[in-house]
């Protein structure tokens, strides 16, 4: 799947900053600031990495800004940014 | 569930995750997350998915969901349709609604979803009567589809049809809102009036919100948590009214007992619309905090 | 016979008797000089450097500060400057509290000038090295009523205290406002710099208004007050909130607000003659103008308001629904304003506010009190010092002695910032303890204390919101998930004092 540089969300509190860029090396690196990285940054990255490999994007470059996202909030955002580097939208309609 | 409490409906942007989260938190009746004017072209996707995923995922307790989606005949809308009747929203509200065939056109998208999803008839449709014409077609649009949950006002978008500014006064809303409020009476359905958008000047928000109940409106769109007291205590019911309506359900209760199916009350005989407005306002009382379950 | 010699001789044998010396007219000294010429000669006032030197200060004793300024604060910044240009190391630093603007500590503590702290908060920079182990003794954590006791009992003892006011007279009569049009600064009450004026063996008064004498009424006596130093600045009082009411605009803040008046309305306390503490955060404040209409519209006056004196305070004053205030510290402009012009807004010291071996101090008078939270518990234990990152960043303030000594402790806190809780199974530190909460008010309901059943039962019959504190817990960890533990290292960087002197928790040092 080609993917092309793209972003979603914003830097107010409760939300996450996606950004997803091609990657050469054939996996996925994540690199998160979050402002709950102590307690919640394992979890904030696996749930990056599961909510790309249901889109099967399995190779990328992704920076996550987090100002304390919930779970939903950055799944959202990660499909959102996802859609926009790929062109491959989730909806049928 | 049609005949639900609706006095507050709270709109909240579809992009602003932290709002979404805590809308509840303020005990509106209904929620309605905007995916229309609240939200840029260019973010019509994030706040879609937004919206989906906390549908999906977020415990809102008894609040009712309703998603303002953007018009059918605009590039969003039948995505908007797809996202949130799949997440489980329980009312889908159309904006700028002028006919019944843009009711009937909404039904079909929604059972299309609902279709493969397995859930035909899970989702309520609410329109926002917004022009002159939508008005015109106000009861035709309230009796669309038996989906219709109610009908609301639009007020900065009709009194722009009418050529006309807003005032506080409501002078030239006055003949659609009563138009809405018969309407929606004669369809069976509830009616929600406009917005206000002055969050400070609260004793004009409160002489808004006590014209509109007057008129017959079920309850009003607000923009912010602060404006659910002020209604909340407009359609509170008065303690006179409560105390009737007690007398009321205590006589049915009696002719029950009886076996009878004359309800009287000191007597004379008790109508059924007297009955239906005594248990409205006893459900408004215990809403209002006024009157608790047990003690009926 | 000769009667003048007689009475000499008697006069001597008197003398004698009570082994004293008989009057010599050549000691008394009569100085013709006009007054205000002489007071400009002081011998007081002094240099800062001459102060320090004059004062007996060496190496390893402890010196003081206040913070009235707060973040405006210029007093600990300019002392330990010249400290250390001077020479000195290895001090201890007992302040009242500390702040963001206190961050210049971090290299005089690298350098060795500064060897130990005591205080009731840290935050910022200081606050962030000091929680990965800047220091080699741990900070020693006191509640404001604790520090007044542990000064009073001389197991604080001070040796230099240094004290910034916003007026001061040559002869040492200072306050923390200023009635001269020369006035630069204002804190309003300088409560918790009274216990050091008063017991430490040297008091510097630094003052950016040096004021013709007499300074009265005065906060610091003149008798205390050992040398006197003009300085060009003591604080930015713009850094002390301004003067206006802003009411909240947070509809949770409002929601928290409205939901912690209903709690007070309905307790039981409210009632002719109670008393009420509030904090100043935006929840606390708002409560105020929701317990204020409840006060008019039921007819009660409050017989006084302690604490931290804020502006909604004072108009509640002004319009006759507080009889009195009493004032440890004014946390904003119109505060302290008040303080200087009504006599019935009284200025406290630290053990008159809240010290636990006072009988007389206002917190064992207090009815309500409204109080925040960074943590609280199942157990309703608070924490108010130490962040859910492991981080210092806050202060113990007078949370512990007004919890501990008022009939009805209110805690106001959101259940979620963002993605922290602030309900959890145990709290990071332990800073007041859970049989002194009675009632945790929360956007997702209110959380009464089992110790306190009566209370449940009034609130419940009100139609409040009641829900089990495990609830409140559980419904935090459902929303944002399970948090992992923090990395905490094996070292101790802070003793939490209770305010009865004993030793309540340790926090270790964060390694992240």
């Amino acid at each position: 799947m080609t993917i092309n540089k793209a972003f979603a969300g914003t830097l107010e509190s409760g939300d996450i900053m996606i950004q997803i860029e091609p990657s050469e090396e054939g996996k996925l690196n994540i690199e998160l600031d979050s402002t709950v990285a102590y307690q919640f940054g394992e979890q904030i990255k696996k749930v990056i990495a599961d909510t790309l490999k249901e889109l099967e994007i399995t190779s990328a470059n992704v920076k996550a800004t987090d100002k304390g996202a919930l779970d939903c909030t950055i799944k959202a955002r990660v499909t959102c940014a996802a859609v926009r580097a790929t062109g491959k939208d989730v909806w049928n309609a | 569930m049609k005949d639900r409490l609706r006095r507050t409906m709270m709109f909240v942007p579809g992009n602003n995750p932290s709002m979404m989260t805590d809308a509840y938190l303020y005990g509106p009746d209904s929620i309605m997350l905007d995916l229309e004017d609240s939200v840029t072209m260019a973010e019509k996707d994030a706040a879609r998915l937004l919206v989906h995923n906390a549908l999906k995922t977020i415990d809102y307790g008894n609040t009712e969901m309703v998603v303002r989606i953007n018009p059918l005949n605009t590039p969003y809308g039948k995505k908007d349709v797809e996202a949130v009747v799949s997440a489980g929203v329980n009312v889908i509200r159309m904006p700028k609604t002028e006919t019944a065939e843009e009711v009937k056109e909404l039904e079909a998208e929604i059972i299309k979803v609902e279709e493969r999803l397995g859930c035909v008839g899970r989702t309520q449709i609410m329109a926002a009567i917004e022009s002159a014409l939508g008005v015109i077609n106000a009861y035709e649009i309230a009796t669309a589809s038996k989906r219709m949950m109610g009908i609301a006002l639009g007020a900065e978008d009709y009194t722009a049809s009418l050529k006309t500014p807003r005032t506080d006064e409501g002078t030239e809303l006055l003949m659609a809102r009563q138009t809405i409020v018969v309407a929606s009476r004669a369809a069976g359905i509830n009616c929600f009036d406009t917005v206000y958008s002055n969050l400070n000047d609260m004793d004009a928000f409160r002489r808004e919100v006590e014209a509109i109940k007057a008129l017959g409106f079920d309850g009003k769109s607000i923009i912010n948590p602060r404006q659910i007291e002020v209604v909340n205590e407009v359609f509170a019911p008065k303690q006179k009214d409560i105390e009737k309506a007690l007398r009321i359900k205590a006589a049915i209760k009696e002719a029950a007992a009886k076996g009878s199916g004359v309800i009287s009350l000191n007597g004379k005989m008790v109508d059924k619309p007297v009955v239906i407005r005594a248990e409205h306002t006893i459900e408004l009382a215990i809403a209002s905090g006024i009157l608790r379950e047990e003690d009926l | 016979m000769n009667a003048t010699k007689d009475r000499e001789n008697m006069i001597l044998a008197e003398a004698k008797k009570m082994n004293k010396e008989v009057f010599n007219e050549k000691n008394l000294i009569k100085d013709g000089t006009e007054k205000q010429e002489a007071l400009k000669k002081s011998p007081k006032i002094v240099t800062l450097e001459e102060a320090i030197k004059k004062s007996g200060l060496k190496d390893g004793m402890t010196i003081s500060f206040h913070h009235h300024f707060r973040g405006g604060d210029k007093v600990v910044n300019m002392v330990v400057d010249k400290l250390a240009e001077m020479g000195f190391k290895n001090l201890s630093l007992a302040a009242s509290s500390l702040q963001d603007v206190h961050e210049p500590l971090i290299e005089h503590i690298k350098n060795g000038v500064i060897t130990s702290i005591s205080t009731s908060g840290l935050r910022g920079k200081l606050a962030d090295e000091i929680s990965r182990g800047l220091m080699d003794t741990p900070v020693v954590f006191r509640s404001h009523g604790g520090r007044g006791s542990a000064i009073a009992t001389g197991e604080l003892h001070i040796d230099v205290a240094f004290i910034g006011a916003s007026s001061c007279d040559p002869m040492g009569n200072a306050c923390g406002f200023s009635r001269s049009e020369n006035a630069k600064s204002i804190c309003g009450s300088l409560g918790y710099a009274l216990p050091d004026a008063q017991y430490a063996d040297k008091v510097v008064i630094l003052t950016d208004d040096l004021v013709a004498y007499p300074n009265t009424p005065n906060s610091i006596s003149e008798r205390n007050v050992d040398f006197v130093v003009e300085v060009e600045s003591v604080g930015d009082s713009s850094k002390i909130a301004s003067g206006a009411i802003r009411d909240t605009k947070n509809p949770r803040d409002i929601l928290l607000a409205q939901t912690a008046a209903k709690v007070i309305v309905n307790s039981g306390y409210f009632k002719e003659g109670f008393s009420i503490q509030t904090g100043s955060g935006g929840a606390s404040l708002a409560a105020v103008k929701y317990i204020r209409q409840s006060m008019i519209d039921q007819n009660i006056h409050a017989s006084f308001a302690l604490g931290g004196i804020t502006a909604h305070m004072v108009k509640l004053h002004e319009e006759g629904l507080i009889d009195r205030l009493i004032d440890v510290q004014s946390f904003d402009r119109v505060a302290a304003e008040s303080i200087m012009n009504d006599p019935k807004h009284k200025e406290a010291s630290a053990n008159e506010y809240a010290s636990a071996d006072e009988p007389g101090s206002a917190t064992h008078a207090l009815d309500i009190v409204i109080l925040s939270a960074l943590e609280v518990d199942t157990d309703f234990n608070v924490n108010v010092l130490v962040g859910s990152d492991g981080i210092i960043r806050g202060a113990i303030g007078g949370h512990q002695d007004t919890a501990a000594d008022s009939a009805l402790s209110i805690i106001v806190c959101p259940l979620l910032r963002g993605r922290i809780p602030c309900v959890v199974d145990k709290v990071t530190t332990l800073i007041t303890p859970g049989k002194s909460v009675d009632v945790v008010v929360t956007e997702y309901g209110i959380a009464v204390n089992p110790n306190r059943p009566e209370i449940a039962e009034r609130l419940k019959a009100a139609g409040l919101n009641l829900v089990d504190i495990n609830w409140l817990k559980e419904r935090a960890l459902k929303v944002i998930g399970t948090p992992a533990p923090l990395p905490f290292g094996d070292k101790v960087v802070g003793v939490v004092m209770n305010r009865d002197g004993s030793v309540l928790d340790v926090i270790k040092n964060i390694n992240a």
